[in-house]
């Protein structure tokens, strides 16, 4: 009460005084806070400015036609590969993820499906590096494989894993539990009702997510480097002891080299991987906006 | 069997899988860690030893001449730069989260946040390359020089040298940019969901709109803060082809300033595997595994932490933003 009634005896500008301090106060703290925003947007605009004018100066009908060969020709067999690796990658990860949402959505306060969500959420927070070097020893190394599509496709998959397992549960969850209930009533077991009704359900949203993990095996370098390692050919078919080229790795070694077309492919290559990224991130979020408004 | 137990089994995928990569790299790394025993952490020196002379044996194992394995740089290399990353990661990534979620009106909030949050979905190698491209001639011709001029004079740390570029401070600068998103969209959420009750107290007691946002709303979502700021302390410290292509992949070399080359555990092991596979003995392969194990362990623990943290203190809610 004292403070109260000092501030109410206080002259009449001293108190003016300090709302204007408080005033200004918070008015810096809105200006730097949007400052920060700014930077962001700035830097993002940058990043995709270098990308994208940079990349599209590189592009010519050549890169998608040509081989590469030594310090320039084109992509197309790295872009065949990561097509390969990726496609690859999915078809193992997907049913399994698929699977472990199911059980981490459905199942919900089992201990196992809370184990399962929490080691998805860290097997996420795992260097991909980590995972390209378990890739090696396990794959190249132990089984023999040497730098091959099957070793590249696992290191990706174990990457991809989690985040359509994450994808999927949320997905399942975001399906009413009255349309489970009217399924049960029905007289539908526990497979008619996961499967049958909130699959489907769910299934733009679990597509959604299976469209995330491909943008992000597209873009993954790391897992790769030691277990597909790098061809200038075309993929000649074989699973394992074969290697295989992809766009990440000629953005990392070619904008090293110091020839001028072997920079054109570095930026020719980002032009096309970041885009990609950025396509199906845009088209995923128009997805989950539309359902999340429905 | 049951359809349920089917489902239950095949999510025992993603537990075998962890414990593989960690299994595996343990391991495979066993003899390295013996040979190399506690001294791999506080050493300085990676040497794979004369490969052009027959392999010894020392401490019962086969090992080149010389050879020696240390990592007290890339453990440096990694401390510092992920610890200056956050430095400037967490104040940009609380400004631009209360911005999102307070100044901006909400049909337009949705967009911007997405735009922010794209750097996010943008690969590792692409942030490699635009640091490589753009960021390295722009630090080092423009930036470095001034705060060599400036704050050099003041903080040793911060003197010349400038260097070439290629450094702590660039690769703490990309590191920043990469896990910025992390912590701003996680806080966003948390601010936007807090009780709109707290705020409309805050102003009715007199507060301006920032003062309650600051003392009260801020406050409020710490916790999230703090599990965020651990998920981007772990995306940090595994960062691998960003940190490779800025960083200068300093050898045996502590950083004198901030213009130094660093490495990292994670970069160190893509741009020493091609040398490591040289070694007839096979020892720098497996203390190559053993950084990699080290790290995953490093990884599992901080994630772990951030994701139970988060886990806990939002009552078993999981954040939806990352």
């Amino acid at each position: 009460m004292s403070t109260v009634a000092s501030t109410l005896e206080r002259p009449l500008s001293k108190r003016r005084q300090i709302r204007l301090s408080r005033r200004i106060v918070s008015l810096g703290g809105w200006t730097l806070s949007g400052l920060c925003l700014l930077v962001l947007s700035v830097l993002m605009v940058w990043i995709l400015m270098v990308v994208f004018l940079r990349g599209a100066g590189a592009l010519k009908w050549a890169t998608f036609t040509t081989i590469t060969q030594g310090n320039g020709g084109g992509l197309k067999n790295a872009i065949e590969g990561t097509l390969v690796l990726s496609i690859g990658a999915l078809l193992l990860a997907v049913p399994f993820g698929v699977a472990s949402g199911i059980y981490a959505a459905e199942y919900p306060n089992s201990p196992w499906a809370k184990t399962i969500r929490f080691l998805a959420d860290v097997l996420v927070g795992v260097p991909s590096i980590v995972v390209g070097y378990f890739g090696y020893v396990a794959m190249v190394q132990w089984m023999g494989w040497n730098f091959s599509v099957a070793g590249g496709s696992i290191a990706l998959a174990i990457i991809c894993l989690p985040y359509i397992c994450r994808t999927t549960e949320l997905a399942l969850r975001q399906v009413s539990n009255d349309l489970r209930d009217a399924a049960y009533s029905l007289g539908a077991n526990e497979r008619r009702v996961v499967l049958g009704v909130c699959l489907p359900a769910a299934m733009p949203a679990i597509l959604t997510g299976v469209l995330l993990a491909l943008a992000v095996s597209v873009g993954e370098t790391a897992p790769l480097l030691y277990t597909a390692g790098w061809s200038n050919f075309m993929w000649d078919g074989h699973l394992t002891k074969s290697p295989i080229g992809y766009l990440t790795y000629a953005i990392w070694t070619f904008i090293n080299e110091p020839f001028a077309s072997a920079n054109r492919l570095a930026y020719a290559a980002a032009f096309l991987v970041t885009g990609f990224v950025l396509i199906i991130n845009v088209l995923a979020r128009f997805v989950l906006e539309r359902r999340a408004r429905q | 069997m049951k359809f349920r137990a089917w489902l239950a089994l095949v999510a025992g995928i993603l537990p075998v899988i962890l414990l593989a990569v960690v299994l595996f790299l343990a391991f495979y790394s066993e003899q390295a860690i013996h040979f190399n025993g506690w001294g791999f952490v506080v050493r300085n020196t990676w040497n794979l030893g004369n490969l052009y002379m027959d392999p010894i044996t020392r401490h019962g194992f086969q090992v080149q001449p010389g050879a020696t394995y240390g990592i007290l740089f890339l453990i440096v290399g990694t401390l510092l730069s992920t610890f200056l990353a956050l430095l400037f990661a967490v104040p940009v990534g609380i400004g631009a989260a209360i911005f999102l979620a307070e100044a901006i009106p909400s049909h337009l909030r949705t967009w911007i946040s997405f735009f922010v949050e794209l750097l996010m979905a943008i690969p590792s190698v692409v942030f490699g390359l635009w640091g490589y491209v753009v960021v390295i001639p722009f630090l080092s011709r423009h930036l470095f020089p001034l705060l060599a001029a400036t704050l050099g004079r003041l903080i040793p740390f911060f003197a010349g040298p400038t260097g070439s570029g290629y450094s702590l401070l660039t690769a703490s600068i990309v590191l920043a940019l990469m896990i910025v998103p992390i912590i701003a969209a996680t806080l966003r959420d948390a601010l936007v969901s807090q009780p709109v009750s707290l705020r409309e107290a805050a102003l009715g007691l007199g507060a301006t709109r920032f003062e309650a946002l600051w003392k009260v709303i801020l406050p409020g979502a710490r916790k999230t803060l703090i599990g965020a700021t651990f998920l981007a302390l772990g995306r940090a410290l595994g960062e691998t082809m960003a940190v490779l292509m800025v960083s200068g992949n300093a050898l045996n070399y502590l950083p004198h300033n901030i213009y130094d080359p660093i490495s990292t555990m994670a970069a160190f092991i893509v741009s020493q595997l091609d040398s490591a596979l040289q070694d007839p003995t096979g020892m720098a392969v497996r203390s190559l595994a053993e950084i990699a194990f080290v790290l995953a362990i490093i990884s599992v623990i901080v994630n772990g932490l951030a994701r139970l943290l988060l886990l806990v203190w939002n009552n078993g809610q999981r954040t939806a933003a990352v």
